[in-house]
């Protein structure tokens, strides 16, 4: 069985994206060993609402790893202490009593904080839609097996593609370069004969978009994969910087 | 009494839906342009459909209450999805799809939509290889099959174990495309509170801003509703923190039947429940049912010393376990549809069988598997459910069996619609698991996803345009009517009250004490007693929240508080809304079971005779019971027939 | 234009010039060899290497890539300076599998231009320098003669060839990431073949001092 355990948690209050933020204590005591982090948050939570104080604003949803949207660095680290895991799937047992626990946003230029440990990750959104897709409309297109598509190449597809746009990449990097993002979905599209047609004109919309957010340069630092909560390898940026130089220089 | 209108097409089963398309209106696309319409919600369904209606050329204002489209809950389906493809060639079909899915709806679904549904199915998969979604290859490049409950072929198609995942993309990027070439605006951070109607017809929402936390005013041709289901009403689900049912409840309240709420899918492969500070459960892809076995001791006493911690189930000898499923379902084995799976499990563990300290928990053990096929085949198939589960128990699957228990997980219920897929409502439309229509009193796993997308890229855009050819003069609505400014008091009222109460209980406090009385009463077996009771005890809660909830904050801010007691208002109507259903509904299917309505063998009992129905809840206003109508159900062309899963 | 304007067109003039570099300064380390090996060959080698056209034409390009290297790398680290916000971490730690000098180029960068700076006075400055402005130079020989047999400088050196080491390891393999060459099994490929080059040239630029230390100023 999981003991419990009592710690000290350090977590950044902001009201606003232009107001000054802090950090503020609390104490937690005799917390399960087996409560998720989240849920943790949430004890944490019911307590401030029960003294009357409003509570913690952080992005959760589905809590089992897949949606992207918690998104919280806890003691230097984006999505906390564990590898391959997002925040929801931290448990409390990782921890150990007597700890102080910081607890911060992402922070880069590129998402700001809407409120607390919330940040606006809208960009993601607009690097996708430069071009993160196949101009095919709903309709009739072939069969499905009429592509065939060799099971290694399917496979490096699906690694590419299980990036749940959680933003660890950017919050994991000195440069705030969104690199990883891009590279994962040009990888997966430009691995596939679906998406090779318009390869060139994906990975120059999508890297331009990211540049003109203001995402920074990639310098191969390898923490945006040391710390993706799904294992992206950087291979993919790899790929993604030949994809680009290929297409500049046949324009 | 009203009489209930499917608008099922004539015609041969096989002909309904092609005859359909042959014949319904259509829209030129210079009056594409001029109309609008409202998509609430980017799951599956939502996205699907904004994205294929932007396609058309109509203007879509289409609205998600998380940061970005990608996180609906769809994304959370591991499993896959059905089609009829028939390329394992194991005589699959798509007449074959279609009665699996009306047997494992235990015959309470419209055989037409169901029909419709096995149809595009086939049409799903070559849509979502076209966006480029990478689902499993053999070697030599074509697509991979599983199996999965309900189904003697394997039609499921899979994307690792992130099926929903890489189809939400799909629909995701397709969504995105249209949003940069401006056919389809986005609202993300919006959440939906309430219906706008203009002469009878669906006009308009009123969304909340959660960043802001001021309400604003959308107009548009026709609304879709693409909002999920109504799980979070028990608290503990398998549905994300943010799923509600506050859009759907909305609409019945402004008109919209709602159809079948005691459907509910409670889903056999769950990490068990561990303490009461849990916020959510975890599914366990059903696909482990594949290579899992499922057990309990044969022995009470050794129950009880798994209760007690005194030993582990590897412990206990071959010949001293009951694999249940396999023992009473010969046939089907542990591949049996969700339904079964999951009281036969509550079946065992209410009998004394649970194996963990509660006493609330079955076996899934793959040591069988892994002997027969070797821990890396293991690994490989299942390694990232089987971290995932060491991840949150501490346990190590591979080592010591899995502990699973049922956990709701679906809703078959929704907002009634017809053919065409639009509500009472004129013009509001509602799609995916929104609404009641395809999986009858229990959906088949991978069906899910099938549905949601038959629905948003392949029914939708065709049925809505049917309703839109009669909209083509009517221009564009300001929202500075009467109609909007009243249905934007109704909801600033009802914010205004809530604030106003400045109680001593907190949301989550009563939402929890509401999903123990819906899982203590309405939950995987009912009782005509229970169920009045927790009509009753529902009803007091409704009035502690009433009057006794607090929330900090401001009204005109971002509030998290202020969020879940909006929605948790409207779970309280939904939860009273399961229980009426369930009360009404003497006998046993599918997601429903009563326990006054079983066979000596403890099998669901099914009464054809008085109860083939739909039944249609209609709001009769504030602290009044609903109205029921029915909607009778002919089958035509399949015979019904008890369910058989033994032989 | 696009090696200006975006970001791995901007990386990719850092990889190119980043890899003519290694080139230069392999060369450098063969000719230093050259020195412990026979001192009339290195002297007739900086005689060829004097203020030639050809000669002339490879420092201007060698002083381009020096250049362009150094100004894109203060370029890119403002604007990830900016892209990375206002507000730092409270707490940061460097996950595993990062190296240090991955996340400290610039740093380590600045530490081999300072070094280069008085590399250049000890030898370019009275070498190729007076022989351009028309004066006479002094001979290589006796230019490694003058710096080696100091302790001190041996020990700067010495810094300053673990810095290169540093700034090479990461440098080499990032470089061909940049331009595309890489994927799982390549990465690993490069990074070995990289820490070996770099070992080697390091090795032999330190061999070559401490010959030099242990001729001209020990034994000298």
């Amino acid at each position: 069985m999981d003991k419990n355990i009592s710690f000290t948690l350090k977590i950044w209050r902001q009201r606003g994206p232009k107001e000054q933020g802090a950090f503020e204590t609390y104490h937690m005591e005799d917390i399960p060993g087996d409560t998720s982090f989240l849920e943790m948050l949430d004890i944490l939570n019911e307590q401030l609402v029960e003294k009357g104080e409003e509570p913690v604003v952080f992005d959760h949803d589905c809590r089992e790893g897949i949606c992207g949207m918690c998104s919280l660095y806890i003691n230097g680290h984006p999505h906390g202490p564990a590898t391959g895991a997002t925040t929801c799937q931290i448990y409390m047992r990782r921890f150990s009593d007597g700890d102080t626990i910081t607890v911060e946003p992402w922070r880069s230029a590129g998402f700001p904080v809407i409120r607390d440990l919330m940040v606006d990750r809208s960009a993601y959104d607009k690097i996708m839609q430069a071009g993160g897709y196949v101009s095919v409309n709903t309709g009739a297109p072939q069969d499905a097996n009429a592509i065939l598509i060799s099971k290694d190449i399917a496979d490096e597809a699906m690694d590419a593609a299980s990036c749940i746009g959680c933003g660890a990449c950017v919050a994991a990097c000195k440069n705030g370069s969104a690199m990883l993002f891009v590279s994962a979905k040009v990888s997966q599209l430009a691995l596939l004969p679906q998406g090779k047609a318009e390869a060139a004109r994906r990975a120059k919309a999508m890297l331009s978009k990211m540049d003109e957010l203001g995402f920074g340069n990639c310098t191969n630092t390898r923490a945006c994969e040391a710390e993706c909560p799904k294992n992206v390898s950087i291979s993919n940026i790899a790929r993604l910087n030949r994809e680009f130089i290929k297409a500049k220089l046949a324009d | 009494m009203t009489k209930i209108d499917s608008k099922i097409p004539e015609g041969a089963l096989a002909e309904k839906w092609t005859n359909y398309k042959n014949h319904q209106k259509l829209v030129n696309p210079a009056n594409k342009r001029r109309l609008d319409i409202i998509v609430v919600g980017t799951g599956l369904a939502g996205a699907s459909a904004a994205a294929s209606l932007g396609e058309m050329g109509f203007k879509v204002f289409n609205f998600c209450i998380q940061d970005s489209p990608r996180r609906a809950h769809s994304i959370a389906a591991q499993g896959g999805i059905n089609a009829a493809k028939n390329y394992q060639n194991d005589g699959d079909s798509v007449y074959r799809l279609f009665y699996d899915t009306i047997k494992g709806g235990d015959y309470r679904a419209r055989e037409a939509n169901v029909y419709r549904l096995a149809e595009v199915s086939n049409n799903i998969i070559d849509q979502c290889v076209a966006q480029g979604v990478p689902f499993a290859r053999e070697y030599g490049g074509t697509l991979a099959n599983r199996s999965f409950g309900g189904a003697q072929v394997s039609r499921t198609f899979y994307a690792k174990g992130q099926t929903g995942q890489q189809l939400l993309l799909g629909a995701y990027s397709a969504l995105s495309r249209q949003v940069n070439k401006g056919t389809v605006k986005l609202y993300t951070r919006y959440e939906m509170q309430n219906l706008v109607i203009i002469d009878g017809r669906a006009r308009g929402i009123i969304a909340r801003n959660l960043v802001t936390g001021k309400l604003e005013r959308f107009a548009a041709h026709a609304v879709v509703i693409a909002t999920g289901g109504y799980g979070n009403t028990y608290f503990l689900s398998t549905n994300a923190m943010a799923c509600n049912c506050s859009a759907a409840i909305e609409c019945y309240k402004k008109g919209a039947y709602f159809a079948n709420p005691a459907y509910v899918q409670i889903h056999p492969t769950c990490i068990p429940v561990h303490g009461d500070k849990q916020s959510k459960l975890t599914l366990m892809s059903e696909s482990l049912r594949n290579d899992g076995r499922i057990w309990v001791p044969k022995k009470l006493e050794d129950a009880k010393r798994l209760q007690r911690g005194e030993i582990k189930g590897a412990d206990i000898p071959e010949e001293d376990r009951d694999y249940y499923l396999e023992r009473r379902y010969p046939a089907f084995g542990n591949l049996v549809p969700r339904d079964v799976a999951s009281r036969a499990a509550k079946e065992r563990c209410d009998k004394g069988y649970g194996v963990n300290n509660t006493g609330l928990a079955v076996f899934l053990d793959f040591s069988e598997a892994i002997g027969r096929l070797g821990e890396d085949v293991v690994r490989q198939r299942y390694g990232n459910l089987f971290d995932m589960y060491e991840e949150i128990t501490d346990e190590n699957p591979y080592k010591t069996p899995m502990m699973i228990f049922p956990a709701i997980h679906y809703t078959m219920g929704g907002i009634w619609v017809d053919y065409e897929l639009q509500t009472s409502i004129k013009g509001l439309f509602a799609i995916g698991e929104c609404n009641f229509s395809d999986h009858g009193a229990n959906r088949l796993g991978a069906s899910a996803l099938m549905q949601g997308l038959a629905d948003g890229y392949f029914v939708l855009p065709y049925t809505i345009q049917n309703y839109l050819a009669d909209q083509i003069t009517v221009p564009r609505f300001s929202t500075d009517l009467p109609e909007f400014a009243a249905a934007e008091k109704e909801v600033s009222d009802k914010i205004a009250k809530l604030m106003a109460i400045q109680g001593k209980e907190s949301v989550d406090s009563i939402h929890k004490k509401l999903g123990h009385v819906m899982w203590e009463y309405v939950g995987m077996g009912r009782t005509k007693e229970g169920l009045t009771k927790a009509l009753s005890e529902i009803k007091t809660l409704k009035k502690e929240f009433w009057s006794n909830v607090f929330i900090p904050g401001k009204a005109d801010d971002m509030n998290i508080e202020l969020d879940k007691a909006l929605r948790l208002s409207d779970f309280l109507e939904m939860g009273m809304l399961i229980a009426y259903d369930a009360l009404q509904r003497e006998e046993s299917c599918g997601g429903h079971f009563r326990e006054e309505h079983q066979t000596e063998e403890g099998e669901a009992k099914r009464d054809d005779a008085n109860f083939s129905y739909v039944a249609c809840w209609s709001y009769q206003g504030e602290d009044k019971a609903p109205e029921l109508l029915k909607e009778e159900l002919n089958y035509e062309f399949v015979k019904v027939q008890t369910r058989n899963y033994k032989s | 234009m696009w090696l200006i304007n975006s970001s791995v067109g901007r990386k990719l003039v850092m990889s190119i010039s980043g890899l003519f570099l290694v080139l230069f300064v392999t060369f450098h380390m063969a000719m230093n060899l050259v020195a412990v090996i026979s001192e009339d060959g290195y002297d007739a080698v900086c005689e060829f290497l004097g203020a030639n056209w050809y000669a002339l034409a490879g420092t201007a390009v060698l002083a381009l890539g020096f250049v362009v290297h150094i100004v894109y790398a203060f370029i890119l680290t403002a604007q990830n300076r900016r892209a990375r916000g206002n507000q730092d971490y409270a707490v940061s730690e460097r996950p595993k599998g990062v190296e240090w000098a991955s996340q400290n180029m610039l740093v380590l960068g600045l530490i081999v231009i300072l070094f280069f700076l008085l590399h250049l006075v000890h030898f370019w400055g009275k070498m190729q320098l007076p022989e351009i402005l028309g004066e006479y130079p002094e001979g290589g020989i006796d230019l490694i003669q003058q710096v080696f047999s100091s302790p001190l400088n041996l020990v700067l050196y010495l810094i300053w060839f673990v810095a290169i080491w540093f700034h090479l390891t990461h440098g080499f393999w990032s470089a061909l990431q940049t331009l595309g060459w890489s994927n799982k099994v390549w990465f690993c490929r490069w990074k070995l073949i990289g820490n070996v080059w770099a070992t080697v040239v390091l090795a032999g630029f330190a061999f070559s001092a401490v010959v030099f230390y242990v001729k001209y100023g020990l034994l000298g």
